[in-house]
């Protein structure tokens, strides 16, 4: 970062840091923190690599009485909400509000009809007495789960406030559409974090 | 980070966004599919090399990592490689533990 450029930008735009600095300073903040992120994920992960590798069989018969259509359901559903959000970035670029509202809350839509699907599932479990204190795979299975749908209910949150925001107008020409970039960067997180435990809770082979 | 005079925008394209997203549902479809045979051992490994290309595409084109510069691709490998250390050390030590004989 070069400090006579961001001085010059600062007295062009009048906006003391340059809106170029802010931007990405906030954008790089969103990867350090999603780093973090991949790490708290990351022990579970290590803790499913070293029990699989003790209790192959156990993993094996546990994983068939887990639904693989209601997973893959899920799976196609999270992945086209990652879709509809990197088109609201997009129209939040082109400053598009009507269709960043549009698309914000298709995005919204998925991830509750994705919790609604997981609520299934988990009730389903239970009828058939399966908790976390069941066997280790299934300890893990709710673990990993339960924290990854915490995420997406967090970035439920984000993406209403930035309906709202949208709405308020806060994306209007000239304004910064750096919260929508920055939320849309958690939000394929927690899909990109699924990617990896549907085949690895959902299809062990 | 680079201070060009405007906020850099990455317009991808509207039909990029699509080939990603249907190169995820094939994907995912094929992970699936090939989870009902059995190839011991390297169904695992077949299952995380294709979850591995999902998520490159989730970053590179979703994410915009493409178009990023040096300094956030370097913090968004560093994790991955600790990842690495913490699961591959953990499975080195599982792998090569001999039973004690009594």
């Amino acid at each position: 970062m070069s400090s006579t450029a961001e001085h010059a930008e600062g007295h062009a735009h009048g906006h003391g840091l340059g809106e170029t600095v802010t931007h990405n300073a906030a954008k790089f903040g969103m990867w350090l923190f999603l780093g973090t992120e991949i790490l708290l994920f990351g022990g579970l992960f290590a803790a499913y690599a070293l029990f699989r590798a003790k209790f192959p069989d156990l993993f094996y018969e546990s994983h068939k009485k887990l639904d693989i259509t209601l997973g893959a359901v899920n799976t196609i559903v999270l992945i086209f909400s990652s879709f509809t959000m990197a088109l609201a970035v997009s129209a939040s670029q082109k400053r598009n509000r009507k269709w960043l509202i549009i698309l914000l809350a298709v995005t919204f839509i998925c991830g509750a009809a994705f919790g609604v699907n997981k609520y299934f599932e988990y009730s389903a479990k239970f009828h058939h007495h399966i908790f976390p204190e069941t066997n280790i795979f299934f300890a893990l299975y709710f673990m990993m789960t339960g924290l990854h749908m915490l995420h997406v209910f967090v970035g439920m949150g984000i993406i209403f406030a930035l309906i709202i925001m949208a709405k308020q107008g806060r994306f209007k020409e000239g304004n910064r559409y750096t919260p929508v970039e920055v939320g849309g960067l958690y939000w394929h997180l927690v899909d990109l974090i699924w990617i990896y435990l549907f085949p690895l809770l959902y299809l062990i082979g | 980070m680079s201070t060009h005079n405007h906020t850099e925008e990455h317009h991808t394209g509207l039909r990029v966004y699509v080939a990603v997203c249907l190169a995820l549902f094939v994907l995912t479809v094929v992970t699936v599919y090939i989870a009902k045979f059995d190839f011991g051992d390297f169904n695992i490994v077949v299952a995380m090399f294709i979850a591995s290309i999902k998520a490159s595409i989730v970053a590179l084109y979703f994410m915009h990592l493409k178009f990023e510069d040096k300094l956030t691709w370097i913090y968004a490998l560093y994790p991955l490689f600790l990842l690495f250390l913490l699961i591959g050390f953990t499975l080195m030590e599982t792998f090569t533990r001999v039973p004690v004989i009594k």
